[in-house]
């Protein structure tokens, strides 16, 4: 056990990799898809004693065309808005079962699965409920920034200024008109034990991020960076360079919130230029010098409040 | 043995959730349901009630949170009404095909706009076809007895259905009724201890809710379709069983001085006590009037209904719902349409009234019985009762 901050859990390291498989090979997801590589990762981070509550989404139905099913541990879907609400009914459940002396197994860990469309838009409701009742799961966001299952809409996670079929390009529109949300940092504000970001191009950051999650008591959010060659328009290949270049440009910044002190991984003094993240994809192949020129502000800006918050968080530890 | 006491029919309704021994709760707040949810959380807090109390966000949280439960293999409970059954929408059909049992009280109030929280059934006609097993309970008594009875059946290995309960909002919901409480002794010889296996386990890794294409969907929905209908003799089961137990006798339908009638009422709900009164004083006046009450609406009592009517000429039945553009209001339709391949063809007038709440009195079910006598023929669309006109 190693203790980290305030949370105890079992490393992994790259000369101790899992080798429990919860997905088996063959499911449908297209060539190159980051969160079909997050996910793995992070389910070798949690081994077999583990529940998955799935909303719609990609990962649903690219794993489980009956009579075929990609799972090798419990797996269950209802719908696309209210995976925290059922993955609730299940802890919720286990609990009432474990108190009765009807179940025996106290370590099983529930994970809720959802895309960005059911993190942030739809299941958005469902999930500050389920975080405000404290629900021991962890809940993954994989991030792929529009809607893919249905074929690239945008939804609030989408970047502004990207390219999908509902903020397509024209005479009158030169891509999506609105910031992204910034769903880590609402998780956050709802003062659950652990948040972190995370990207597949980091497989032992991921999983042992996860692992974090698992051990801390109460709900976990881990938001995932899914680089999606398909929405993207980018070869697929570039799945995990995207991912790197992305956290080397701050574009995604990766850090923890554990139990509300902010830990956040410093790039080098001289990150990456986010004209280096653009080039790489074709959704942003219209961007203008002015465009990139807003969106490298911004991100320097976020950049800053993030260190500054690490800092106040470093600052204020040991205080009585 | 159970002690007879006044009780609001909301708290009986919750004491027989306790008395089954519920291990989840989800709950979320709407008029006129909320009393169900509120005694559940004071027996909880008071420690009567060793369950999960899960104070959700919305419904459609709340039955969410039920399905997961179920699936995780607690006996589990929630209850709704009105706007909060409308947005579980989605959810209930999902509930009956993934086979996960559980119960549920819908306190029957109508549906916006304009808004308004008192009784009819517009909140549960538009679920007709969710694949629930759905009664209907006339009295505080039916609402504690069908409770108890909705677990037996919800779980029972030949069912494995969610079982809804409707009961009038503020019309039965507020009533404060002479109600026999069972005794927790008697609940646990009726019904025993939830020993639903857990469908999310580990040890037994399973795929709930996967994707199943045009190959497997149709025979999917006719498995449903034969489960629900299955569930009826094990119903018939579980009424016998009760009845032998506690010598209250429950059918899918009850019938009320049908004996030489030359018109029958077919009502549903609290409302059907009224009726009854309105068949004694037409009785009283030589009209030979009878009634028919639905308990179970689904599945449909089709055979049961056609015995129970026979032979009789005319029927008049109660629509508390307007189904805009329909020929007829829900209940009518399903009337009519158990009749239509049937040899003998009587009278049949729908009558859309107690709409939002509006008072149905004996003076309601008098005028459905004088105008079905006088002969206003079945061909013509609903009989719009008690509008006021500007």
């Amino acid at each position: 056990m190693k203790a980290d901050k305030h949370l105890e859990f079992e490393k992994i390291t790259a000369k101790a990799l899992p080798e429990f498989e919860a997905l088996s090979p063959g499911h449908r997801a297209c060539p190159g898809c980051g969160e079909m590589l997050a996910l793995r990762q992070a389910l070798k981070g949690l081994g077999p004693n583990t529940i998955v509550v799935n909303a719609t989404g990609c990962i649903e139905v690219v794993s489980t065309p009956f009579p075929q099913t990609a799972w090798n541990i419990p797996w269950m879907h209802v719908a696309f808005e209210n995976a925290s609400a059922v993955g609730s009914g299940v802890e919720a459940a286990r609990r009432a079962l474990l108190r009765k002396g009807r179940l025996t197994d106290a370590d099983t860990t529930i994970v809720v699965v959802g895309g960005d469309g059911g993190t942030s838009d739809i299941g958005f409701q469902s999930l500050s409920g389920a975080l405000e009742r404290g629900h021991n799961f962890i809940y993954l966001c994989f991030d792929n920034e529009a809607y893919m299952n249905t074929g690239v809409q945008r939804s609030s996670a989408t970047p502004e200024f990207a390219w999908t079929t509902t903020c397509p390009l024209g005479s009158a529109s030169s891509g999506k008109t609105h910031k992204k949300k910034d769903l880590p940092r609402i998780m956050a504000a709802h003062d659950i034990p652990y948040v972190a970001t995370a990207t597949p191009a980091h497989p032992l950051d991921l999983m042992n991020k996860v692992r974090k999650g698992a051990a801390v008591k109460g709900p976990a959010f881990i938001h995932i960076f899914s680089p999606c060659p398909t929405g993207w328009r980018m070869p697929a290949e570039r799945s995990i360079e995207i991912a790197k270049v992305a956290v080397k440009s701050n574009i995604y910044p990766l850090y923890e919130v554990i139990h509300g002190e902010y830990v956040v991984k410093r790039n080098s003094k001289n990150p990456l230029p986010v004209s280096e993240y653009f080039k790489l994809q074709g959704r942003f192949k219209h961007l203008t010098a002015q465009d990139v020129r807003t969106i490298q502000d911004r991100v320097d800006a976020t950049m800053d409040r993030l260190l500054s918050y690490a800092r106040l968080s470093d600052d204020t530890k040991g205080r009585p | 043995m159970g002690l007879r006491t006044g009780i609001e029919v909301s708290l009986a309704l919750a004491e027989a959730v306790g008395l089954s021994r519920a291990d989840v709760i989800a709950a979320y707040p709407i008029t006129p349901q909320t009393h169900i949810v509120e005694h559940l959380a004071e027996m909880v807090a008071e420690g009567r009630l060793d369950a999960e109390y899960v104070a959700v966000e919305s419904e459609h949280s709340a039955i969410s949170a039920c399905l997961g439960s179920a699936a995780a293999g607690a006996r589990t409970f929630t209850a709704t009404a009105s706007q909060g059954l409308a947005f579980m929408h989605e959810i209930l059909f999902i509930a009956s095909s993934m086979r996960l049992p559980l119960v549920m009280a819908v306190a029957n109030r109508t549906l916006s706009s304009p808004i308004n929280i008192l009784a009819d059934h517009s909140d549960i006609m538009p679920e007709r076809d969710i694949g629930w097993v759905q009664l209907f309970a006339e009295n505080g008594q039916e609402a504690h007895d069908l409770t108890l009875q909705a677990f037996k059946l919800a779980e029972d290995s030949q069912v494995l259905l969610p079982v809804l309960i409707s009961l009038d909002g503020f019309f039965l919901s507020h009533m404060i009724e002479p109600v026999t409480l069972i005794s927790q002794e008697e609940a646990d010889a009726f019904l025993s201890p939830c020993t639903l296996k857990p469908r999310l386990d580990p040890a037994e890794p399973r795929t709930l809710g996967a994707l199943g294409g045009p190959e497997v969907y149709t025979e999917v929905k006719q498995q449903q379709n034969e489960a629900l209908c299955g569930a009826v003799p094990v119903l018939e089961k579980i009424w016998n069983e009760f009845s032998g137990q506690f010598g209250r006798s429950y059918r899918s339908l009850e019938t009320y001085r049908l004996d030489n009638a030359e018109i029958a009422l077919i009502t549903m709900g609290a409302v059907s006590e009224t009726a009854r009164s309105s068949v004694d004083q037409l009785r009283e006046r030589g009209i030979r009037a009878g009634l028919v009450r639905i308990r179970l609406w689904r599945p449909f009592p089709v055979r049961e209904l056609l015995s129970s009517l026979d032979p009789i000429p005319c029927i008049a039945v109660l629509d508390r719902m307007l189904s805009p553009g329909s020929v007829n209001g829900p209940v009518a339709l399903e009337v009519k349409s158990a009749f239509y391949q049937h040899s003998r063809q009587p009278r049949i007038n729908c009558f859309v009234a107690g709409l939002g709440g509006r008072e149905l009195s004996r003076r309601t079910f008098i005028e459905m019985v004088n105008r079905s006598l006088a002969g206003e023929s079945h061909d013509t669309p609903s009989i719009h009762l008690d509008v006021r006109h500007a």
